[in-house]
């Protein structure tokens, strides 16, 4: 095992295939990806369900297919990858550290790391939910992976706690393998999955999503036995009085995702307390030199062809990192203004074309993004509607920024 | 007549497994009744995991004399077993003068027992010894520490089986029939055990195998108490146990611990409950913990949650005056054969060992005991991968290739580590007993990465169905079976 490379990429799902691709087309072809997995692909794999790759690649294809497209690029041009191997550490000087069944304890030395560790799901404990501690609660990835890469059935009398996507996915698969899925709830008034799967996945199987609902106890010592659930008010507390108990045996979490960034904290990577990924700069470059973030470790997508999009689009400056040896100062901080949760990236140079990347706070109606630098317009995006579940994405062109000021993003 | 066994103990938890270890020393033979899947499934795992000094009991009290001695042998005791075991010391903090009264009367009733090096200190010095602590003063104690209560009980009761002892999981006693000379019958969901003697340590349910075994009139009082377990991440701030000056009661309310692997415990509270087995967390409870939680650490943060739970202590009171006893420790002559620990509840933890040698002085008395001579006192658990420095994380997998791959990455804890619990000398199978021997699943993520792998594994080795993979309690089921098709290839 050679122990320099000019990138390590972390993490061989979508955004660390396709950011190896492209780093490799640049000419960057000294790579490696760790994978912890045995084989690559990410969460994909257990992501059985269509509708991947509309953006993309024009069609809609299965998580697995749209995966091999990238898997099948990277075995045709031979970069380089490590499977069931997990990375222990990154160095504030690019080392990683990493350790697997047939290669022991590795340690690379690399010119970039690629952050794309992908995330992971909130947890029953993250969000305090009261009760007891009994079998049959599952998070919707964990439950999806069981059905899915281990055809196993987890359970019969199923309700769901969050509208997340993967939530409502596994609200249609388990219908279709024979559990019966009580309703969906989701404690926001407004779902937090996307309209298709509002249609496809519930309505086209008649499940009941009720909005502004949590569950406020978990009954049961050994299997799960039934859950109580309350109307909440507009701070989503549960009110008094509204609590109604719907026994069943399996209880689902779809409850929100968190990028995976302990191995980014430990290389020094500073972390944005809104996305819960690192600070980027336009180049996907985090604090830390050389090292970079793209996909769901940098913010949760609704889509994996903005991952792969992202990621490519971090091949392109880490290959520039790369070959220039440094990268453009990106002294401007963009800031997310009214009504904007997060943007991405969070500093620019002022002097060439980016992508930006928000979500809104709250559902609108009828309103527009606008971008604002010194006091001055720079962009005005119109939009019927605009959800939190839905990514919106933007070019900025270079000769309509000013070297100097900050940018602000709100939407009016 | 023939008996099944020298001695019955009823209840495997740290006290039963620690008098099981005890009486291994001796040539007798040694049977552990627990009703549950695995010990140490509730008061003795579902606490601080505080190693008390002693300061806290009335001077002359069993708890006194057995925390203060529990205290001054556990490096060695440690050692024996390999138990995780930090001696971090602890504050106990004030905030008003009557608060430094109460520090101050149980610093003289801490010296009378026997605590060494108690002081009081002022802010300055607290800001030295943890700047993370709340409050304007603290007793300081040296010599509290922290521990791993889970792989304690397990490793009294693995040392207890390696010496002999043999436990008989999901074994639930129903009831005692006393035989001649003592013995007993004993029934049981899995059949009869007879045995020259019974030791009740049932906590919980002693007071009602008390009454089985022909010693009525106990009454034990359940106080729950409910915690908050935080990220390590949070770990990071908290050096040593935190408590507030004890409460008019003499008891302590809400206090934040750093746990021997680094998180940090919130809690508990104090409740009077009716049910001896709901361990439920509730939303007044966990609103109380974040409130009075954030008085004792500053970093009681809503994205350090991740995860709560309960425990019951069993109180034993008065009847009357329903004030709360020490420890009760007896062997009565009108009730031959039954050694009777009832009430045992915090600092039971610390107390096991020191109970335990008490009630083989009782059996000793009886009899003349022989000691065992194969006996060994050693243990040795599983070798954990994230505690080693690289070059020994090296050496592991070259021996084994198992070491090479992380099964749970917030723990990073390893298939081989996985493997030796799957096959662990007491032969619990279940997802929470591997959890309790690795850690595996005890991280922020909650078994999200780990658990499908940790069933997989669990199937393979055990050769089990789907279906019958449990995660805790007996029937405590995780799936209904294969789907259509069969097992994945």
């Amino acid at each position: 095992m050679r122990t320099e490379r000019q990138a390590v990429i972390v993490g061989g799902g979508p955004a660390g295939l396709a950011a190896a691709i492209q780093l490799y087309q640049q000419g960057v072809k000294d790579l490696l990806i760790l994978e912890r997995e045995h084989f690559l692909g990410g969460i994909l794999r257990q992501c059985i369900h269509d509708g991947f790759g509309l953006t993309r690649f024009g069609e809609t294809l299965s998580g697995p297919e749209y995966a091999h497209r990238f898997i099948q690029q990277v075995e045709d041009l031979g970069i380089e990858f490590i499977t069931d191997c997990t990375v222990l550490d990154i160095s504030h000087d690019r080392v990683v550290t990493a350790v697997s069944k047939a290669h022991g304890m590795i340690q690379v030395k690399a010119g970039a790391v690629i952050l794309s560790m992908g995330c992971r799901e909130r947890t029953r404990g993250a969000l305090s939910i009261p009760g007891t501690r009994p079998s049959g609660v599952y998070n919707a990835g964990v439950a999806q992976s069981y059905i899915n890469l281990q055809n196993i059935m987890v359970g019969k009398e199923v309700v769901i706690l969050g509208s997340g996507d993967i939530g409502m996915i596994m609200a249609r698969r388990l219908t279709l393998e024979g559990a019966h899925v009580q309703g969906v709830f989701e404690v926001q008034p407004y779902p937090s999955g996307l309209p298709r799967n509002i249609e496809q996945c519930l309505n086209d199987y008649n499940i009941p999503l009720h909005l502004s609902h949590t569950v406020v106890d978990i009954k049961g010592r050994e299997r799960l036995e039934g859950v109580t659930v309350a109307q909440c008010d507009e701070q989503l507390k549960p009110i008094p009085g509204t609590e109604e108990y719907y026994p069943c045996d399996t209880l689902i979490l779809s409850v929100g995702l968190i990028p995976e960034n302990e191995l980014s904290l430990a290389a020094g990577v500073e972390l944005d307390p809104r996305t819960k990924g690192a600070y980027v700069d336009e180049y996907y470059q985090t604090n830390v030199e050389g090292v970079f973030a793209a996909g769901n470790v940098l913010h949760v997508h609704d889509l994996v062809d903005f991952v792969s999009l992202e990621a490519e689009a971090l091949g392109n400056a880490a290959a520039e990192y790369l070959k220039v040896g440094t990268l453009p100062p990106c002294p401007l901080e963009v800031k997310a203004g009214q009504e904007v949760g997060h943007v991405i990236p969070q500093r620019v140079s002022g002097t060439r074309d980016f992508t930006l990347s928000l979500r809104v706070r709250h559902p609108l109606r009828d309103c527009a993004v606008v971008v604002r630098q010194n006091g001055k317009e720079l962009l005005r995006k119109k939009m019927r509607k605009a959800l939190p579940a839905e990514m919106i994405q933007m070019k900025l062109l270079g000769e309509k920024l000013s070297s100097t000021g900050d940018l602000e993003v709100c939407v009016e | 007549m023939k008996y099944d066994y020298d001695v019955i103990v009823i209840g495997g938890g740290v006290v039963g497994s620690a008098i099981a270890r005890e009486l291994t020393r001796y040539r007798l033979k040694i049977g552990v009744l627990e009703k549950e899947s695995d010990v140490c499934t509730q008061t003795s795992g579902r606490n601080t995991g505080m190693l008390h000094a002693g300061f806290l009991y009335k001077t002359g009290s069993l708890k006194a004399q057995c925390a203060v001695e529990g205290n001054a042998e556990f490096d060695q005791v440690a050692k024996e077993l390999d138990v995780p075991f930090k001696r971090t010391g602890k504050l106990i903090v004030g905030f008003t003068p009557e608060h430094r009264e109460r520090l101050e009367r149980f610093m003289e009733r801490g010296k009378a027992n026997g605590v060494p090096g108690l002081e009081i200190i002022d802010r300055a010095r607290m800001d030295e010894i943890d700047p993370s602590a709340g409050g304007n003063f603290a007793m300081y104690c040296p010599t509290s520490g922290i521990l791993d209560p889970f792989q304690y009980t397990i490793a009294l009761a693995e040392n207890a089986v390696k010496n002999g002892a043999v436990y008989h999981l999901n074994t639930e006693v129903t009831g005692a029939q006393a035989l001649e000379g003592g013995a007993h019958l004993l029934h049981t969901n899995k059949g009869d055990f007879t045995s020259r003697w019974v030791v009740n340590s049932a906590g919980l349910n002693s007071a009602k195998v008390s009454e089985m075994l022909g010693i009525p009139g106990y009454v034990i009082a359940p106080i729950k108490g409910e915690y908050f377990v935080l990220d390590k991440k949070a770990g990071a701030f908290a050096k040593i146990p935190v408590y507030p000056a004890p409460n008019p009661n003499n008891t302590f309310d809400t206090h934040a611990t750093p746990t021997v692997d680094g998180n940090v415990l919130v809690g508990p509270d104090s409740l009077e409950v009716d049910d001896f087995t709901d361990y439920s967390a509730t939303q007044a409870s966990m609103d109380g913990l974040i409130e009075s939680g954030s008085r004792m650490f500053k970093h009681m943060k809503r994205e350090y949650f991740i995860r709560n739970f309960a425990g019951i202590r069993p109180k034993l009171i008065d009847p009357v005056t329903r004030e709360i006893q020490d420890f009760k420790l007896e062997l009565r002559p009108e009730v031959p054969g039954v050694i009777n620990l009832v009430g045992i509840e915090s600092p039971g933890v610390t107390s096991a060992l020191p109970l335990a040698r008490r009630a083989a002085a009782l059996l000793a008395g009886q009899e003349k005991l022989e000691p065992n001579p194969s006996f060994d006192p050693i243990r040795k658990g599983i070798v954990k991968f994230s505690e080693q420095d690289r070059e020994t994380q090296a050496k592991l997998i070259a021996q084994d290739p198992n070491y090479g791959e992380i099964v749970c990455r917030c723990e990073t804890v390893t298939r081989a580590e996985i493997l030796q619990a799957i096959h662990n000398p007491l032969g619990v199978c279940t997802v929470n007993g591997i959890k309790y021997r690795t850690r595996a699943s005890m991280g922020r993520c909650q078994g999200g990465y780990c658990e499908t792998r940790i069933t997989a594994m669990i199937r393979e080795e055990l050769n089990k169905k789907p279906e019958q993979v449990e995660l805790g309690f007996k029937g405590s089921w995780m799936f209904t079976g294969f789907m259509k098709g069969g097992a994945a290839k």
